[in-house]
This record gives structure tokens, sequence and C-alpha cells, in this order.
């Protein structure tokens, strides 16, 4: 499976070799466990763990809460009130679905800006990054289609402004909203479509992650140094990697119970702070709140496709240029998944030949930036669409595009890199050189 | 407005002309009063007497507009709620009247039905007011408030039913009185709770502010009713995996200890 060179499984038994011959899963799981992997992983490459950990508690909680739900207008409240109050357990089932999503997306963006600093999207692993973009839009489906079930105020209001963005897609818009909605409003028709697909797609995601771990075990890991593993002989590689497990199975465990301590101190004490209170008060297609606020994993696009309002000159243009086929709406749903789609293209856009953030001291501070920028839109997504907000708004959002497309490509050309390791195994000595030197030497557990 | 002068506008803004004074205009001007309420924090819980005297004021002033009609009427025998005995769920039942879909008729309300229904159209179900308001909010619409105070459902209820001024209005025939909690100023409900409104077996202060407390208390038992039981959850969760951890730490280390030392000693 790997491209690593390491030792294969070798069936001792009888009955290995029996199942070996027939079905080599065995083979399979042992090559998997024992994929050889940089010795020098940092703390921010726990989070696959904890993200495969989010898709299965979402996917067990979610199995059992669906067994007493009911998707239907006139009974999802009642019966999500149902689970909060009869079922055993039941509250706690929901506060950790609930906030397992907000777990989910909390990893989920950690992994990806881990991926944009230490350029884990660079060749050969483009694939394995696509991949992820893949399951990142899919988990944003799923978000966005599960927070509609409970059927409340912001369910449906949220709803109704989501699937509204595909309205604004010139000619066929109005089309592919009714097809979205099963009619001309957000109504049961909706509530049971989006029920179906939020069952269904996290098992897509499940086998998108399974492609995702196939890429990445093929191209092998990337690492902080993003300097390849040596693969000339095994013993090479030996020098420069240890098998996953029990390495980085432990380390990688140790984080996610950590992360868990803090998870159950939320939901067992503050399950609702994430959430919106409006959705504790049942859908009313007659009363529209005050402020529309998505759930807040989706703030910084939220924020990207309100920044371009009819008066922004880009926008103009656009308008003038299109004959106002691409209207301020249109610009805004495409400003939006554009800025999705940039992330997704970044292989190609980033032109530097250096792979780790490590060794680019430009980069550095334009990366720096980039994380302001993202949490910067998080807050500009939650306020209202007012002054001074919307010009900030449209900064963050013009430097969220200037980094994909304009400084990334440019920095490759301009920025002089400093000199990289070697080898992986000289950065982890050197490390370790580090630590010798002083009285008391620091010794972290898995770096 | 082009481009260049919305990006030196904001710019000016930025580098502290008036940005306070900004980004406080979208705050609303209602003041919500912190009151302390026991079932606050990672160790609050519910105050069973405090329960029964909210259960008492509900019974007899709110429940005359409004319901709770999430509510079965057997959790207030529960644990971790009002506690009533089992007769006296019964005895306490027997006051509403429920429809019937088998009979076709109206009957005596048994432990396993739920609380009646708002009887007044405008007047909202209460099952759960305490988590559909937000009490504090900000600064900046960061929450970091709601961090350390609290969503402040309760808060909210409590602060609306002492925040009447007694100042009224009339707008096209319908009457409004002004409330310094209630977003926009005027309320179209007419002060609920002036003091002394009940009598407590137990001798605890009637007075206003001590019925709102209680009445809001048991509004957030009736919003959140296995608050306590999360809370234990919370704890054996967060105990229980703290545990887990730091046996994990160990283990790492130990298992990384002969590849830590290989490298020392190769330096």
């Amino acid at each position: 499976m790997s491209g690593i060179p390491h030792d294969h499984y070798e069936p001792t038994s009888n009955g290995e070799k029996w199942l070996h011959r027939r079905l080599p899963v065995v083979g399979l799981l042992y090559d998997t466990l024992m994929i050889p992997t940089p010795k020098n992983l940092n703390w921010m490459w726990i989070w696959g763990i904890v993200l495969t950990f989010c898709l299965a508690l979402q996917i067990i909680t979610g199995i059992v809460l669906v067994m007493h739900y009911t998707p239907d207008v006139d009974l999802a409240f009642s019966s999500v009130e149902h689970i909060m109050r009869n079922v055993n357990g039941g509250h706690m089932l929901r506060y950790m679905h609930a906030n397992g999503a907000s777990l989910f997306f909390i990893a989920v963006y950690a992994h990806i800006f881990r991926g944009l600093y230490y350029g884990s999207y660079k060749a050969p692993r483009e694939v394995t990054w696509i991949i992820g973009m893949l399951i990142y839009l899919l988990m944003m489906a799923t978000a966005f289609m599960g927070y509609v079930l409970p059927w409340g105020q912001m369910s449906f209001w949220g709803a109704t402004v989501i699937t509204g963005l595909f309205g604004a897609i010139p000619f066929v818009g109005d089309t592919l909203q009714t097809f979205l909605l099963g009619g001309p409003a957000v109504d049961n028709a909706t509530l049971t479509r989006f029920f179906s697909l939020h069952y269904l797609f996290p098992f897509l995601i499940a086998g998108l992650v399974i492609l995702h771990i196939w890429a990445f075990h093929t191209t092998g890991n990337n690492n902080p140094t993003g300097v390849e593993v040596r693969r000339g002989s095994k013993e090479e590689a030996e020098k420069d990697t240890l098998p996953f497990w029990p390495y980085f199975v432990i380390k990688d465990l140790f984080a996610l119970a950590v992360i868990l301590a803090v998870f159950f101190a939320v939901v067992g004490f503050m399950p609702n702070y994430l959430g919106h209170p409006d959705n504790y008060i049942e859908a009313n297609p007659l009363a529209t709140p005050a402020h529309i606020v998505p759930e807040w994993y989706f703030l910084p696009f939220y924020a990207i496709l309100r920044a371009f309002t009819s008066d922004v000159w880009v926008v103009i243009i656009a308008e003038t240029l299109t004959g106002g086929i691409i209207d301020a709406k249109f610009f805004g749903v495409l400003a939006m998944f554009g800025a999705i789609a940039v992330m997704a293209a970044v292989p190609w856009l980033d032109t530097s030949n250096v792979r780790s953030g490590r060794y680019r001291p430009m980069f550095k501070w334009w990366f720096a930036l980039l994380v302001v920028d993202f949490f910067a839109l998080m807050w500009l997504g939650a306020m209202p669409a007012e002054e001074p907000y919307a010009t900030f708004s449209l900064i963050a959002s013009a430097y969220w595009f200037a980094y994909f497309l304009v400084i990334l490509p440019l920095l490759g050309v301009i920025e002089k890199p400093l000199p990289q390791p070697a080898t992986i195994e000289e950065d982890y000595k050197a490390h370790y050189a580090k630590n010798v030197g002083g009285t008391k030497t620091i010794v972290e557990p898995a770096e | 407005m082009s481009m260049i002068k919305k990006l030196t506008a904001s710019a000016l803004v930025a580098f502290g002309l008036s940005t306070s004074g900004a980004l406080a205009a979208g705050a609303t001007d209602t003041h919500i009063e912190d009151f302390d309420f026991s079932f606050e924090g990672p160790f609050g819980t519910y105050d069973v007497n405090q329960l029964q005297r909210g259960l008492q004021v509900y019974t007899e002033i709110c429940s005359a507009c409004h319901g709770l009609k999430f509510v079965p009427l057997r959790t207030l025998g529960d644990e971790g709620g009002p506690m009533l005995p089992e007769e006296q769920v019964i005895e306490y039942s027997k006051q509403y009247e429920v429809y019937d879909a088998e009979l076709d008729d109206f009957r005596e309300a048994v432990p396993t039905d739920h609380f009646p229904e708002s009887n007044l159209e405008t007047a909202p179900d209460l099952s759960l007011m305490a988590k559909k308001r937000a009490g504090f909010h900000g600064p900046y619409g960061l929450g970091i408030n709601q961090f350390f105070k609290g969503i402040g459902g309760p808060e909210y209820i409590a602060s609306l039913l002492v925040g009447y001024t007694g100042e009224e209005k009339e707008q096209a025939g319908v009457v409004f009185y002004e409330n310094t909690a209630f977003p926009g100023g005027w309320i179209a409900m007419a002060p609920p709770l002036y003091g002394d409104d009940v009598e407590y077996a137990d001798g605890h202060s009637t007075d206003l502010h001590h019925l709102s407390e209680d009445v809001s208390a048991f509004l957030m038992w009736t919003a959140e009713p296995k608050m306590m039981a999360r809370k234990q959850a919370g704890f054996a969760g967060v105990i229980f995996l703290t545990i887990l951890a730091v046996l994990l730490y160990l283990t790492n280390k130990r298992i990384w200890a002969p590849v830590k030392r290989r490298m020392k000693e190769e330096n």
C-alpha cells in the first residue's frame, strides 16, 4: 500500500494462512496500522484521529436519535423535546450530537490550516487535498441539513436563506431552488428530503475518508519539515520514520482524551453556548427573526457572501459586463463558493518549491494574517449587515482571495527560502541537540 | 462609495477614531439584571423548595394565560425537579382539563398528560422560554459575557417580571406597558406580579423580586428538566477522560523514551 519500504504482513498460523490466501484483509489492516510515519510529526498532526472519532460519534449518536425523531413539520419540534425529556439519556445524546458538530468543525479547520501552513497540499499530495476539500463540502452540507431538522426558527429561516442562494443562479435558479425545497417554499417536503440526505451524507463522507487515508498512505505523510522520507532502502526509511502503531496511535489517543475532556465539559455544563436561542422557538413561516445567523462554522463564508453588495465596484463591473446576469446576489454566491474553490485549487496556486512554511520567512507572515482574517470573517459574519461591518467584511474577503490568487503565486517567485534540513532524521536530532545542552532537559512526550 | 473611499474610511475607523461607539451601536438598550440562581455554573443545582414555590406562582398566576405544552405533568415528581410526592402529582393534575381524542371530549388530566397549552393565543408557551431568550450578549458579538454569566434566559424572565416602570400607552386599541427588559421597551402583557400575589407555605418572602426569581427558576427547570443529570454526566465524563488522558500521557512517554534516548546518544 505504502510507497515507503517496510515489513509486510506474514501470516504465521494455519488459520491466518488460510484466510490470507482467500482475503488478505488482515494484511491490509496490518499495513495500514504499521505504516512508516515521520518521527517528527508535531501536535498539529493529531486532528485526523479527532476527525475520525467525530465522524463515528456523529454517526452513532445520530443513528440512535433517529430512532426517536419524527421528520414532519407538525411533529419534528415536539419529537426533539420528547428526546430531551422522555428518552433515557436522550438529552445527552442530542447535546453530544449538536456539540459534536462543533467539535467536528473545530478539528477540520485546525486540520485544513495545518495543511496550508506545512504545504501538505503540494505534490504529490494534491489528490489527498482535493478529497479532503470534498469531505469538507459534504460536512457543510450535512451540518446545514442537520440544523434544519429540529424545526426551530433558525432551522426554518436558515434553510430559507441558504436555499435562496441557489435561487440566485441565473436562468436555472428558480427551478433548482424548487427542486431542492420540494416545493415553492421550505415545508414538509424540504424537511423530509433534508432528513434523508442528512442520514446519507455521513456514509459518503466515510467512503471519502477511506480514499483520503488511502491517498496519503500512498504518498506517505507530510511532516513539519516538508522534507520527504528517504525511500532508498528499508534501513534508510527507518531512520526517518516509526510505525504508526504504537508510537502515533498512543500519542493521538492522548490528544483525543484531552480534547474530549474539554468536549464533555461543554456538553455537561454549557451545551447551548454554541447554539442560538431562537432555535428553541418552533418554526413559524409568518415570523422572521430579527437576525438570521448561521452556526459559527459557516460564519466566515457567510461574511464573504454578504460582503459583495451592489455598490461594490467589482460587482458593478460584473453586472455591467454580463448585462445584469451576474447581479449582487449571484456575485455573493459566486464569491462564497469561490472562497472554497480557491482553497481547493491551492496546490496549483502556490508556486514555491519549498513545502513547509517553517522555511519560508515571508510566507509565515502572510499565513498568520490569513488565520487572523479567517477569525475576523467569522466575527463579521455574526454582525448585522451595516457599517462599519460591511466595509470590514469587504476588506477581509478581499484578503482571503488575495492570499490564494495573488500572494501565494508571487511569493514563490520573490521569496528567498531558508535552508531546509537534508533529512527528517537530521531535523529530529537537531531538535534534541537543543534540549541536551541545558541543565534541565525538557522532554516533550512526542515531538 | 468607491472601493478606495471605503478602504480609507474603514482604515480610519480601524485605527481608533470611533471604534467603540460604532461597535456598540448594534446592542439593545434593555436592562437584564444578573440574578444569582442556585443552578448556575458547573456545580449549580436546582433548589427543590424554590422549584415548588415557582410552580405555585406559575399555577396561581401565569397559567391563567400561558401553557407548558411540552412538559409532562408526571415529571413534577422526577428527581432533579420539584419532586412532588406521587399523590400530590395526581392531585395537582386534576385541576387541568385536557382534550382526549378517544373520548372526543375533555376530561380531568392525569399525570401522564402534559400541562395544557396557552389559554390565550397571544400568550407564548413557557415550556422553553428560559432557553429561547438570551439575557446576555457581547461584547461586540463575541459571546464572552455568556461564557461567564450564562446565556441568561432565566435572568431575562426575572428581569422582565420586575422591569415594569408603570408607564402605559395605547396604540391601535392595544395597551402597551413600558418594560426595561423587553426589546423595544413596550410589552403587551400587563404586569402579572406586584408582590404578595401568592402565599408561600414555607414562609419565604413574597416580594416582587422573590416571586420573579422563583418562577424563573421553575421555568428553567421546565426548559431543561435533565440539567442535574446532565451535569453529573459531565463530571463523570471529565473525570474519566482526565484519568484516561494521564494514563495515555504516561504510556506515550514510556513508548517514546527509547527513541528519544537513542537520539540524544547519537548527538
